[in-house]
């Protein structure tokens, strides 16, 4: 048997990360209460190493290993520092929401990087085993994430529509993938692309094996008609970990597609178009519509979050690198904007107020302006109206898909993007044009407040400078 | 002597920091030091205006105080100004206006001035930059970003209703020009870069024409407004505060049919010619069923708003008429130089007088508390010096020679004479019709008997109104007398509109 050593040193941050989260599991046991700062700090050491690791390994070329298992291209080290980037400021955010709650613990870090674990083997995954893999670890944290407050009745009630829908759709893309195993007997990405290519196999049973795989990654993703689990989890879970989940895991969906869909069934692209064309018209449909009958921020936040996900599809079905560059810019500034929209309902909360509520945002402006200030940046970015991030991911996305002839489609996107900026205006409306109930001035922690108006005012300038991160997105596709 | 200075970008950017900076410091309950600010900021931008109009070199049709800057790579977006004779008088009369304004505002805004007036600075700049830009993204981003500004204006310090009327603004204007933006995106993909220049060049075929201009269209024709979508406007207009109407008024229209000059005309040519019957049809619609509507209003901001529209219709019935003049005359565009240039002019005028008209309604609605005609009479016996500007500037409104309100308008005319005596006919009704809608309202609230208790206590106009009230007087009187400056600016850059707008751009064997 030819045993070939794999190249160990292209998989150095999720080893790293792999140690560390056992080492903090460990030293965590013997910590007391008040030196529960270590195992934060550790944490925070832990995303910056492998920030470090994956830096240094950057490189324009592509390489696979562990035999044919893991890829290392640009997207993948691009992907991956952005969720370190990501999860260490929800760190920074939750610090103090989590302290005063009694979720300060070393559980909520060691899910929480386990969780990065999945993402970055789901990120670098060539093959359907690790992608699998990778996937699930980080499903398992989160439902766990989500339950993290096991008296908390609506958050346990939460995690459990999770599991029980999160385990479906899991089931799903494995016999999807099982299928596709059938038919092509690999399970190497590259390999089954080669296989299709070819053209000499059962096309039926390939889009079969290709419907069922989109169901579990439109389930990951929140795309409708497998959107049900995100309201519920989004509301329901602490604000924190609601955080977590509708960020950095959005960026590991979209390699998940981009893994499945363009390095493996390229050669069904005509097939997979259609499904996503469908998937992004409901999506921004649905969740841009519902949105506005919503009375809780958080549930608000949600169904923003789904018709941005619709967003993000119309880059992909493009089909074209530039449409994949302009796919990943979106996913990488949804979750810039929804750190700063959750984050913002941290800094509005306070021990037994959870601020979720609309209404508590009113006459905010009165109360304290710069905080108003900022989470209008954050509004108006979400609804694409520059000079604002959001504006820019709106834009390269609709190039895209004028650029392949879909114009019509480009037409509907916007419209309901108009439409969606109807729900956005009323939080700015109630900030500004409301009388507030109390005229007390928010008082949150300093390092809280830092971290959000960072995030914030990074939302403008990368909004008038986006070049650069424009330019990282496109040459991880085209070279 | 400023051929080194980027004057355009310290006329975008000056405000812009300025606003920020009145913003931070408005923290003092009178909010003194800012109001002083803000009036610094925008004498400050519209002295370094002035180098703009007298160092303008109008023997030359192209772009001048260029300005260029790759700003996004990836996309091949440039930061690139540039000012020709269309652009130019807007950008005066921006920054001329909004020292206006801040001085308007300076003791009617109670609540929180240091926001009201950073928000006017603000959306000075970013007006000036949809008139100086010539890029098309870079444009966009201006023209959305307007937005933003005045939604905050008309929803914290408008009147009863002005929550409705601002989220109409501004879903009715983000709705309009999301179309364009997919227009842009489209031409970008035919012409590899957003340079609008480029755009004028690139030749396009007759059905993607009519689509592009269609795009354009509900972009601009929202923001002008045309009818049928101008119902936000006396919304918006009537709820605004009084700084908010005038600039709306006196610029954020401008911006409509300086979209048509600079879009639609040179890069749709043919398509502007196929649905010329559209838009003159419209405007028609607009000057005479509006002026109809302005007729029995009876809150005066809502007549100075409808009047605002059938106003703007002449300007787009300017723009338009050139190809119905050549038809007349056998193919020759003589004549439709004037069209365009009277719809400039017309412009430039109503900015000044419907800045005045609402600054005049202010001025009553401030004492009084109230828009409605019904509520006034007598004024001029107690208001005198207020009465005789109010005299005036509603003579310019309804187009009295000798005003700055009758040298576009009949500029235009005598282009519709050309082309058709029937449009021309139409068109010249809002002689009759401006006359009885605009001195209609004056005799009903400057002359009569005194009709109330309130309107006997009024006081007569201080010196702060006054000086503004005297300022937009003589502007008003010195365009009706002496337009010449002002058309010799703009002259050659129509001239040139004209000839490329004569040419067919759907390339060679394509329909």
């Amino acid at each position: 048997m030819n045993f070939e050593m794999p190249n160990f040193a292209l998989a150095m941050p999720e080893m790293f990360v792999l140690g560390m989260t056992c080492f903090i599991l460990m030293v965590d046991m013997f910590l007391s209460e008040r030196s529960r700062v270590v195992t934060y700090l550790l944490a925070q050491a832990t995303l910056v190493g492998a920030f470090i690791l994956s830096l240094s390994l950057f490189s324009p070329l592509r390489e696979l290993s562990f035999s044919n298992t893991f890829v290392l291209d640009p997207m993948a080290s691009l992907l991956k520092l952005a969720v370190y980037a990501v999860v260490f400021t929800v760190f920074l955010y939750t610090r103090s929401y989590l302290r005063d709650r009694n979720m300060y613990t070393g559980e909520f870090y060691v899910l929480a990087l386990f969780g990065v674990l999945g993402m970055m083997v789901m990120i670098s995954a060539h093959s359907f085993l690790t992608l699998y893999l990778g996937l699930e670890l980080l499903s398992l944290s989160m439902y766990a994430m989500v339950a993290l407050q096991r008296d908390n009745r609506v958050a346990s009630e939460a995690a459990m529509k999770y599991f029980l829908l999160g385990a479906m759709a899991s089931a799903m893309l494995l016999y999807g993938m099982s299928m596709l195993y059938g038919v092509t007997g690999s399970l190497d990405l590259g390999e089954v692309s080669q296989v299709i290519a070819e053209g000499e196999i059962n096309r039926l049973l390939l889009v079969f094996g290709l419907v069922f795989m989109l169901v579990g990654v439109a389930f990951k993703l929140g795309a409708v008609p497998f959107h049900m689990w995100v309201p519920d989890v989004y509301h329901g879970a602490p604000t924190a970990v609601t955080q977590f989940i509708s960020t950095a895991p959005k960026l590991a969906a979209f390699a998940l597609l981009i893994r499945l869909l363009v390095d493996g069934l390229g050669g069904l692209q005509h097939e997979w178009h259609d499904i996503l064309v469908l998937l992004a018209v409901l999506s921004l449909s649905v969740g841009n519509v519902i949105a506005i009958a919503q009375s809780n921020i958080k549930r608000m936040l949600a169904y923003s979050g789904i018709s941005h996900a619709g967003f993000l599809l119309l880059g992909v079905l493009s089909g074209t690198p530039e449409g994949y560059a302009a796919g990943m810019f979106y996913a990488i500034v949804y979750s810039i904007m929804g750190l700063a929209g959750f984050g913002m309902v941290l800094l509005m909360s306070r021990v037994g107020f959870e601020a979720d509520a609309l209404e508590d945002y009113k006459g905010l402006n009165q109360r304290s302006p710069w905080f108003a200030l900022m989470m209008m940046f954050i509004m108006f970015s979400m609804a694409g109206v520059p000079p604002f991030i959001g504006f820019w991911a709106k834009l390269s996305v609709l190039q895209a898909i004028v650029s392949v002839d879909l114009i019509w489609l480009a037409a509907v996107a916007v419209i309901f993007s108009v439409i969606g900026a109807y729900y956005y205006l009323r939080v700015i409306k109630l900030m500004y044009f409301d009388a507030p109930e109390t005229t007390t001035a928010l008082q949150p922690g300093r390092e809280l407040s830092m971290v959000f108006s960072a995030n914030a005012l990074l939302i403008l300038g990368m909004g008038i400078f986006p070049s650069a991160l424009m330019a990282l997105c496109l040459q991880a596709f085209v070279l | 002597m400023f051929a080194d200075l980027p004057i355009l970008s310290l006329l975008i950017w000056v405000p812009i920091i300025g606003g920020l900076l009145v913003m931070l410091a408005g923290s003092g309950r009178s909010g003194l030091e800012a109001k002083v600010l803000a009036l610094l900021v925008s004498l400050l931008t519209f002295a370094i205006s002035l180098p703009l109009f007298f160092g303008f070199d109008s023997s030359t049709a192209a772009m001048q105080f260029n300005e260029f800057k790759p700003w996004i790579a990836a996309f091949g977006i440039n930061y690139h100004l540039g000012v020709d004779g269309i652009s130019m008088p807007l950008i005066v009369l921006t920054t001329f206006t909004t020292v206006l304004v801040v001085i308007a505002g300076w003791e009617v805004i109670k609540n929180k001035p240091a926001q009201y007036m950073a928000a006017f600075l603000i959306m000075e700049g970013l007006m000036i930059g949809v008139f100086s830009a010539l890029d098309a993204m870079l444009f966009y981003v201006f023209w959305e970003a307007m937005l933003i500004p005045m939604f905050i204006v008309i929803g914290i310090w408008g009147g009863d209703n002005r929550v409705y009327a601002t989220i109409k603004f501004f879903l009715y204007t983000f709705l309009g020009s999301v179309f364009m933006l997919i227009a842009l995106l489209w031409l970008y993909g035919q012409a590899d870069s957003f340079a609008i220049l480029d755009f004028h060049a690139l030749p396009i075929s007759a059905t993607a024409q009519i689509w592009i201009f269609l795009a354009f269209l509900v972009a601009f024709a929202v923001k002008v407004p045309m009818w049928p979508v101008h119902t936000w406007l006396p919304d918006a207009h009537v709820q605004a505060p009084t700084g908010g109407s005038v600039i709306l008024a006196a610029i954020m229209l401008k911006l409509g049919a300086y979209g048509f000059l600079r879009f639609s005309l040179p890069i749709t040519p043919d398509a502007s010619q196929s649905l010329d019957w559209l838009m003159i049809g419209l405007s028609l619609i607009a000057i005479a069923y509006i002026g109809f509507v302005a007729l029995v209003q009876r809150d005066m901001k809502k007549l100075i708003a409808y009047s605002s529209i059938a106003h703007m219709g002449f300007v787009t019935l300017g723009f338009f008429i050139p190809w119905m003049i050549a038809a007349n005359n056998g193919g020759s565009f003589a004549g439709a130089a004037m069209g365009i240039s009277g719809g400039m002019v017309q412009m430039i005028a109503h900015g000044f007088v419907s800045a005045a008209m609402f600054l005049c309604v202010g001025v009553m609605y401030d004492r009084m508390h109230s828009r409605e005609i019904n509520d006034y009479g007598g004024v001029v016996h107690v208001m005198p010096k207020f009465a005789g500007f109010m005299v005036l500037f509603a003579m310019a409104n309804a187009g009295l020679p000798s005003t700055a309100g009758f040298v576009g308008e009949f500029m235009v005319i005598l282009a519709a004479f050309k082309a058709n005596f029937w449009i021309a006919f139409v068109a010249a009704t809002t002689l009759i019709l401006g006359a009885a809608y605009t001195l209609w309202m004056v005799k009903r609230v400057i002359y009569g008997e005194i009709v109330n208790e309130k309107v006997a206590a009024l006081k007569d106009i201080n010196a702060r109104e006054f000086l503004i009230l005297a300022v937009l007087a003589f502007m008003v009187l010195l365009l009706g007398v002496w337009p010449a400056p002002l058309l010799e600016v703009m002259d050659l850059t129509v001239q040139q509109l004209v000839e490329h707008i004569s040419v067919s751009k759907i390339p060679a064997g394509a329909m």
